[in-house]
């Protein structure tokens, strides 16, 4: 149990590659907080400086407000699951899971006992006797849960855990996952590039880019308000339409009222509706569909509109035709804006 | 096993019976080839000195078997100083296996070093000991003899190992082997609270035992068979190794070698690095159907 606290936490390689540019989070005790963003961004590189795998090259990183800078992986009391899970592959699952308590001296019944305990919460135990080779990628992926869980740590760090599995496995590991850290109320620190991982696991949510974070907060909030017009096209699922404001004509040939300097304009293809005619306020776009993608339970139409390619959701199965035209229509307040710069305005 | 048992379904696909045929047949010839010389030498090994020295020399074995061994292994090879085979093979297992372990001890330690430490200086280290294979013992042999020498080192085992224990191959092989550990492996051993002494003795030596073993077979086999170094090395017959007193039983005279007992250390000298190779290949195939993911 600890808060961990980044205050511009910087990164430069020996190389002279600066991959994190000044981060500052500070996560509260037993939150869960994700980072997520697009790959070289430079989220593995801040999980390892939290590790103290990777030495600070700027600003501090603290534990319970204690500066761990200068102090090395096995003292900060972190445990890390690694994207390829790095079993020891000459050990026994057992041993792969007592060996950081040996390390630490702890007395034999002690690890007995807390290496079942742990092999039980993630039923493993029937499993204790094999070798890493001899399990399944999700059974593997338990054992690093299992090696990080049987130490107690102050803090989990999760550099994308999931990523090797297949999607169904991954959903079923996502909520687990959550539930152990919340049942197990360990701080963590987990790492994905899957906007999906990111929004359904996190407390705090940190979207980084370049080095540097772009927004951090609520994942809701962010979904809600994304800060900028890289945030509102990494988080959601197709991602947000973003069109050029002056290209927004209504059939008249007039400009969509849009805030001041706001020169992009944003919907999401859930919040976006179409409809045969036009209707009175808010966004309506003269579009063709182009294609049609049923997923089951909805339907994602993509549109020529404005010069651009628009997605929209429809419920259920769609009925809509290639070529068909329609309007695309949607509320004023699901509208975003952005300024020049892709930063929000209004 | 869960092999076909069925005769057909062993072959490979593509494959008709006459090409097996044929590429046994091949595969036969080329053993007989091989494994003649060595039947021949064993049934020379079988007979008396005059048998041998009266061509032809009979295909099958004689019945000189026993007093033929006991006399070279026990009692005392009169060319080579009255040393008994016995201590030829003792001396050489010493030489082989000294220079086998050290090798290996030397070599591992310095491949853990180059990896997995930054020093100052390390690539200079690398390079250094890179360079040193271009310089094998007989390259150096002169100064090495002089300051053997000067250690009194003549006719020691030490003598006999220690030149030949730098090992830049071995060195190689397994910095090698240690490059392909991932990275990921060391972190989580480090996160797990292991030194580097701990992660050396937990996780490197037991990932190498595939290498130290296939490390084991070729060095030991080296060391076995080294000729020029025990030859300037060692002036007391008692400290010859099995190669040396083979090549000095042999007389410029053919009547005076005592050909039965120069087979019969040449047959006692092939023993041991066929064990060698037999029990550890069991060791290391074993190693390779493990380490496979
Ligand atoms: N050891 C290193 N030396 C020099 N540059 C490095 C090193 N490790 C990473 N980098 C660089 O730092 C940047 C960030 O890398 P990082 O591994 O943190 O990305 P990431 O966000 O984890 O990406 P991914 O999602 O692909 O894992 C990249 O540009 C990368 O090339
Ligand atoms: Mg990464």
């Amino acid at each position: 149990m600890a808060t961990v606290d980044l205050k511009d936490v910087r990164k430069v390689y020996a190389g002279g590659v600066e991959a994190v540019k000044g981060v500052s989070i500070a996560i509260p005790d037993k939150a869960l907080c994700v980072l997520v963003g697009p790959s070289g961004c430079g989220k593995s590189t801040l999980l390892r400086m939290i590790a103290g795998l990777e030495t600070i090259t700027g600003g501090t990183c603290a534990f319970d407000g204690k500066v761990v800078n200068a102090i090395g992986p096995t003292e900060r009391d972190i445990a890390m699951v690694f994207q390829n899970y790095a079993l020891y592959p000459h050990m026994k699952v057992y041993d792969n899971m007592a060996y950081g308590l040996r390390n630490r001296g702890t007395p034999k019944d002690e690890i007995e006992r807390r290496v079942h305990e742990t092999a039980k919460i993630l039923e493993l135990s029937h499993l204790l006797e094999r070798r890493p080779r001899e399990l399944s990628g999700g059974q593997r992926q338990r054992v690093a849960m299992g090696r990080a869980i049987v130490r107690n740590p102050k803090v989990f760090l999760f550099d994308e855990p999931l990523s090797n599995l297949d999607a169904k496995l991954r959903g079923q590991m996502r909520v687990e996952i959550k539930n152990l850290q919340r049942s197990l109320g360990v701080t963590s620190v987990y790492v994905t590039h899957d906007q999906l991982e990111a929004m359904t696991l996190a407390d705090i949510l940190v979207v980084m880019n370049a080095g540097q974070v772009e927004q951090l907060g609520n994942p809701l909030d962010i979904y809600e308000k994304p800060a900028s017009t890289f945030v509102a096209s990494f988080i959601g699922a197709p991602p947000m339409n973003l069109l050029p404001v002056t290209d927004v004509k209504f059939s008249d040939g007039t400009v969509i009222s849009a805030p001041a300097q706001a020169t992009t304009l944003g919907f999401r293809p859930e919040d976006a509706d179409v409809t045969q005619r036009s209707s009175g306020d808010g966004l309506a776009l003269d579009a063709t569909v182009e294609g049609v993608e049923p997923v089951g339970a909805e339907s994602f139409l993509y549109c020529a509109a404005a010069g651009q390619r628009v997605v929209v959701r429809v419920a259920g199965r769609s009925s809509h035709e290639l070529g068909e035209k329609l309007t695309v229509t949607a509320r004023p307040e699901k509208l975003h804006w952005f300024d020049s710069n892709g930063k929000r305005a209004g | 096993m869960a092999e076909p048992s069925s005769g057909s379904d062993k072959l490979m696909i593509g494959q008709s019976r006459t090409g097996i045929y044929v590429a046994h047949a091949v595969l036969i010839l080329g053993i007989l080839i091989v494994a003649f010389p060595i039947y021949y030498t064993f049934v020379a090994s079988t007979h008396s000195l005059q048998t041998i020295l009266r061509p032809p020399l009979p295909l099958l074995p004689g019945d000189r078997f026993i007093e033929n061994y006991s006399e070279a292994l026990f009692g005392g090879v009169g060319r080579i100083g009255g040393v008994p085979v016995s201590t030829l093979l003792f001396n050489t297992t010493v030489v082989a296996l000294g220079i086998a372990i050290g090798k290996i001890i030397i070599s591992i330690l310095s491949a853990y070093a180059i990896v997995f430490f930054r020093f100052p200086l390390r690539m200079t280290f690398f390079w250094i000991i890179f360079i040193t294979l271009m310089l094998p013992v007989e390259v150096r042999i002169l100064p090495t003899y002089k300051v053997m020498v000067d250690l009194g080192m003549i006719d020691t085992y030490a003598g006999l190992i220690v030149p030949l224990i730098a090992s830049a191959t071995a060195t190689l092989l397994f910095r090698q082997f240690f490059l392909t550990i991932p990275g990921e492996l060391v972190e989580a051993a480090r996160v797990d609270g292991a030194g580097p002494f701990r992660f050396f003795k937990d996780i490197l030596l037991p990932l190498s035992r595939t290498n130290i073993a296939a490390l084991f077979v070729i060095l030991f086999i080296y060391g076995w068979t080294q000729y020029l170094w025990p030859l300037l090395v060692t002036n007391d017959n008692q400290m010859n190794t099995i190669v040396i007193a083979l090549k000095k039983m042999v007389s410029f005279a053919d009547a005076d070698t005592e050909w039965h007992l120069v087979m019969v250390t040449s047959m006692l000298a092939i023993v041991p690095p066929i064990l060698v190779v037999v029990l550890m290949q069991r060791w290391f195939v074993r190693g390779l159907v493990e380490t496979e993911k």
